[in-house]
Parts: C-alpha cells; structure tokens; sequence
C-alpha cells in the first residue's frame, strides 16, 4: 500500500505517509487517506519520509488537502523530505502555503 | 451485434468433402441441431461457395481430389481477412505430421470421422463462441479507432481556435528564440510574446498541471487577459495580477500554473522578472556570466488576490545579453537509462558553450545528445530573449484593433492621482486609451506611450519620490534604487501626479499638448540644456527619448511642469517613421 495513515493518540492528528512516487496516480488513495477522517481531526502531517519523487500534481493534491483542511486556516505539516523532493516543493514556494521541515 | 452468450444461434456451415455419403451424413447432423449448410464437392467448389455464401464456420475434408483441403484453407483464410473464420478439418488421417500440416495450411482444429454428433455440436458450439469473442472484440477495436480519429479530429479543431486565441504572438521576433512540443496546448505548456506600446516585449511562459483539456481551457482566459493587456501598456505586476485572480476563480483546487512573465524594456535595457514555480531562468551575460533567476513565487492561480505578490525583479542588461526560461519538461527529460537533464544539464550545457553557439542552442542540442533525439515526444518548452540596443520591435500598431468611429478631435482631459494610489496603480494605459481614441494618433501609439511613460516616471521617480538617477549607474545602486522606490512609494502623503491632455486639429493634422505636473521639488532645469546623447543615467536617457520623439520640452515653475506638444500630420498619419515635428531643443520660459 503507497499510503498509509495514523492517527495520534489523541485522535487530533492525522499523519499521512507516502511511498514512493507521489504523483496523479496516487491521486484517489490520497483523497481517502483524509476524506474519511472524522471530525476530531485537527491538524495533518505528511509524512514523505519514503517518497522518493513528487509532480506537479502532487502539489495540486497537497493543496487540496490544504483546502479541505480549512485553507488559510489549515494545519498541515510537510515533513521528512529528501532532497529532490525539498526542492520541487521550494521552487513552488510551497513553504508559504505549508509547514514543512 | 450478435449475443456472444448463445451458443445455440444457426449458423451458415460450409462442408467440403468429395465423398457423397460422409457429406450427407454431416449435413443432417448438422441441419437437426438447426444449421444451415452450404454444400461443396472440391477445394476449388469450396473456395467459391465461401465468396459467395460468406458462411461462419467451415469444415473442410483435407484429402480431396483437385484443389485439396489444404490449398482451400489457405485461400479461405486469405478470403476471411481480419473475420474469424474457424476452419475445422475433416479427416481420417492419423498421421502427427499430416494433422500438423493441417493446422500449418490456416486450420484450427480437426474432426476424425466417423463422425461423433455430440462431438461436433460441442466443437461448433465452442468456435462459435471464439468467433464472437473475436467479433467483439473486433468491433471495440473499430469502436476506439473511430473515437480516437475522431478525437484527433477534434483536436486538430480546437487547436485552430486555441491558436486564434492564444496567437503566439510576436515569438517570431528576430531576439526571440524557442523551442515547443506541437501539440504542447494539450500537455499544458504555454508560451505567449507581446509587444509592449513603448516598444519592449513581454513573455509569458507556464506550464499548468495535469494535462490535456483541463490545462487547454485554463490557457485560453491567460491569453486573452495577456495579450489584452499587454498591447495596452499595462505594466507585468498588473498582467499578472489579473491572470492571477482568474485562475484562482476558474480553476478548481489543485490546479494551477507554475508561470513566469519576462518584461524587457530594449530602451532601458532593463528586464523585470517574476517567476513563480518554474526551474532557474537565467541571464546570460555577453561575456558568459551567469546569473540565476529562480522562483520566488507561489504559481499562478494558488493564492487569493489580496495574498499574491506580483513583486518583480528588475535588473540591468546590457544588448548582447540572454534570457532564458523554460518549464520543467526540460529537467525532466530523461535520457535512454532513465536519467534526468537536470538543472545539471542545463548549467553544463552553457558552461560547455561553443564559441558562436548561442545559449539556445546549447541547451537544445545538450538535450536532443542527451535523450537521444527524442526531443519532439516531449512537453518541454524553453524560450530565450536577446537583448537589443533600442526598441527591436515594429508594427504594433497595426494589431490594434481600429474603431469604425471618426473619433473626438478638439478635447481636453484632466487626470490627477494621488498618494496611496500612486504606488498602487499606472494611470498609462487609460491615457494611451484615451488617446487612442483619436485615429490620426493610433498608428503613433508606441510613440504616445513612451512619451507618457516618460513623463510619468520622470515625475514620479525623480519628482515625488526624489531618487537620484546617477544611482543607477552602477551594478550596487541599482538595486538599491529600487529597493528605496519601493521603500518611498509606501510613505506617499500629500502628493500627486496631474495629466493635463490637450487636443486640436490644425489644418495639417492634429496636436496632442500634454502636461505633467507634480508635487514634488522639481528641479533646475536651467541646468539641464541638452542631453546628453551618451547619458548613462536614466533622467538623461529619458529625457534624450522624448526630445527624440516630440517637440521642445517646456518646463515650468520648478521644473515641476513639464509641457511637450506633439504633432501629427495627415500625410503621415498612415506612416509608421518618425514624427517628430519640432526639432529638438529645450526652450524655457
């Protein structure tokens, strides 16, 4: 399974962890990944620890999550990039939409 | 279509065999389980009833006199084409090699005979069901060839209207070079030029996410709202702040447009750049230094239009210079192993430049080396400006669109802008608007435009904001002068900037007086009685350009009013040469 999700203890945060390549074809199991969550949850964290490479249309997705998480509103955490992916997401200067570390 | 469930449906049965009684054995065999049945004594008799009765299944005796069993398969299946025709052969042989040679000749199964009815029905009824298999399958093929032309068809269509739409614009400008995949609409690269009134060009180069009609349909409204606005002289900031909020309301959330806009000012020699999600733009100095232009901005479409930033960067540039930008196809292209170009790629490809070759050219044949040819299969785009001494560009004014109307001749405008919206807004495309209005001044808009701009800056940049021009002389005040523009532009109070636009007819044609006015200092133009023609400062360029373009330039007060009249002639009104009707001279009062 490329994604795989957890929720803290809490049940407040939802962490999302990719593997992989994450482009359009991951597109509906990252939906499901935080579509089906329920109210409690707060905040998100992608995981990208095992992600290997990210498109364009990946970062459409993440910000469809940011939109469906509240937008400006939004907690979301990007963390555990490797470089490549670092770097798509720097030159899309996606720090200013998202937490990433 | 047929049901490919039944097997029990009548079929038309071809029988070949030279043997009376075997035939008619068969025959009513194959009549009770309800078949029909062609009849034919010979491989040759066979062959023809098969043209002519067209038969679904054919059993086939291998041993008959004449054209035997095998030649027979070989010609109906040559017949039968792309049709499955299963082809049994009827046979008492036992010989492997014979039976294989059966098989060999186009035959798809035997029968020994004697015959076994429940045998037979359950070898029919079997090819029956490959036979519509293969029918169906057939017919989904043909179904997906048709829609395929079809679609192929259609986007030929809706290429011919996007083009009409999303032109190209000026990207056959001599200072212009780029490379684009043909059907690049529909993998969601874009690339526009437009020529700017005073005589630059803009460039706009993006590549939306996903592809296809999506990302075809999102071009469209970016080259409306570029081209729009561009001939009108509205300035990068403002094109793209306009692109911006309508992405963010038509497109849905996910979607978006990595994009940078390159605005080139030949007279200043000065570009301004926003790159917002796109792979390093960089120059290329004369003397192969580069300089990275890397993106500083979220893409096009993501953020609100009270979140965007449409900050550009300014730099200077000297004629001989590059630019280049291109979307991420071109990082992406991977050679035959599987490896990408890279951003390494790129800087080897101008690190490695041949004496003569130009960037474009190094890049583009790095990467054809590198992916082995294959350059046409991929959504890359790269585009390159050459800087140029002086405009580059002509004939803009024949692609503004000509009203019907005569037009107003004897008029007069006032129109002031003050404090906070001085550094919120450019009041020159509504004056070039204004002044378009006139025919005998439309085919004089470049002209009109830079005279405008001029004015303007020189009253805001010197005037109100009191920014020394010798800064820029240098690499280091460059920046700084532009930094403390934005810095003084934020601290605006009482201030303003009053356009006073005169118009008359004359008997050899029209006279457009304008006056700019400004609150600020001025200055002591008793001091400044000719430019100089080599100036290295921007006032003196500047002022070098409207000497160039009209008459005497009049100040007033403090050098504060600043008063140029423009004539115009009918003979020439449909000219584009110069115009300029007074010799240049600075006149004072």
């Amino acid at each position: 399974m490329p994604i795989q999700t957890r929720r803290s203890e809490d049940g407040r945060t939802l962490t999302i962890k990719i593997e992989g390549r994450f482009d359009f074809s991951t597109h509906q199991a990252f939906r499901d990944a935080y579509e089906h969550g329920d109210q409690e949850v707060k905040g998100y964290v992608v995981d990208l620890s095992d992600t290997t490479y990210l498109d364009s249309s990946a970062l459409g997705m993440l910000l469809l999550l940011r939109d469906y998480a509240g937008g400006d509103n939004a907690s979301i955490l990007i963390e555990n990039c490797n470089s490549d992916v670092r770097r798509i997401l720097a030159i899309s200067n996606f720090e200013q939409l998202f937490a990433i570390r | 279509m047929e049901d490919a469930q039944s097997g029990n449906q009548p079929l038309r049965i071809l029988i070949a065999d030279d043997s009376d009684s075997d035939r008619l054995i068969l025959q009513a065999m194959l009549r009770r389980l309800g078949h029909e049945v062609v009849e034919a004594a010979n491989g040759g008799e066979a062959v023809e009833r098969f043209r002519h009765a067209s038969p679904q299944i054919v059993l086939l005796d291998a041993v008959m006199p004449g054209m035997d069993g095998m030649e027979a398969a070989r010609q109906i299946k040559a017949l039968a084409g792309e049709r499955l025709v299963p082809l049994i052969f009827l046979t008492s042989l036992s010989d492997a090699d014979a039976l294989a040679r059966c098989l060999e000749a186009g035959g798809d199964d035997f029968l020994t005979k004697p015959y076994n009815r429940v045998i037979i029905e359950a070898k029919i009824n079997a090819f029956n069901r490959m036979r519509l298999m293969h029918e169906t399958l057939s017919h989904q093929r043909d179904l997906i060839h048709e829609q395929h032309r079809k679609l192929t068809e259609e986007q030929e269509v809706a290429k011919r209207v996007f083009e009409n739409v999303a032109h190209t614009g000026c990207l056959d400008a001599g200072s212009i070079r780029y490379h684009a995949s043909p059907m690049s609409i529909f993998n969601g690269d874009i690339l526009f030029a437009c020529p700017r009134p005073d005589g630059g060009i803009q460039i706009l180069i993006g590549d939306f996410t996903g592809h296809g009609l999506p990302a075809a349909i999102g071009a469209m409204p970016v080259a409306e709202i570029f081209y729009g606005m561009t001939s009108k002289g509205f300035s990068a900031s403002d094109v793209l702040r306009e692109i911006n909020q309508k992405l963010k309301r038509i497109l849905p959330a996910g979607m978006f447009c990595c994009a940078a806009l390159i605005q080139a000012d030949f007279a200043l020699n000065q570009v301004q750049v926003w790159n917002g999600g796109l792979p390093d733009g960089w120059i290329i100095r004369g003397d192969g230094e580069r300089l990275a232009m890397p993106s500083a901005h979220l893409p096009l479409g993501v953020l609100d239009s009270h979140r965007f930033d449409a900050a550009m960067a300014i730099l200077q540039t000297s004629p001989g210079d590059t630019l280049m930008f291109m979307t991420d196809g071109v990082l992406e292209a991977a050679s035959a192993d599987g490896d990408m170009f890279g951003d390494a790629g790129v800087s080897a490809a101008l690190q490695g430049r041949r004496d003569g070759q130009t960037p474009f050219e190094a890049v583009i044949d790095r990467l054809c080396e590198f992916s082995g040819g294959r350059l046409e299969q991929d959504d890359l785009t790269l585009v390159t400006l050459q800087m140029a001494e002086g405009g580059a560009l002509e004939g803009l004014s024949d692609r503004l669109q000509l009203s019907a109307l005569e037009g107003p001749a004897e008029w007069r405008c006032t129109y002031e802008i003050r404090d906070r919206t001085l550094g919120q807004f450019s009041p020159l495309p509504l004056l070039l608007h204004i002044c378009m209005e006139v025919p005998g001044l439309r085919r004089r808009s470049g002209e009109i435009y830079t005279l405008l701009s001029e004015l303007y800056t020189n009253a805001l940049e010197h005037g109100i904001l009191g920014l020394p021009s010798e800064w820029k002389a240098t690499a280091e005040g460059f920046g700084r002068y532009y930094e403390e523009r934005e810095r003084r532009l934020n601290d605006i109070s009482e201030h303003y900037i009053r356009f006073s636009l005169t118009h008359t007819m004359t008997d050899y044609g029209g006279r457009l007086v304008v006056v700019c006015e400004d609150s600020g200092h001025g200055f002591d133009y008793h001091q400044h009685r000719q430019p100089s023609g080599s100036g290295h400062g921007y006032a003196g360029r500047g002022l070098m350009l409207l000497h160039r373009l009209a008459g005497p330039l009049t100040f007033r007060e403090r050098g504060n009013h600043v008063e140029i009249v423009y004539d115009w002639h009918f003979s020439e009104a449909g000219k584009t040469d110069d115009a300029a009707v007074h010799k240049p001279g600075v006149s004072h009062e």
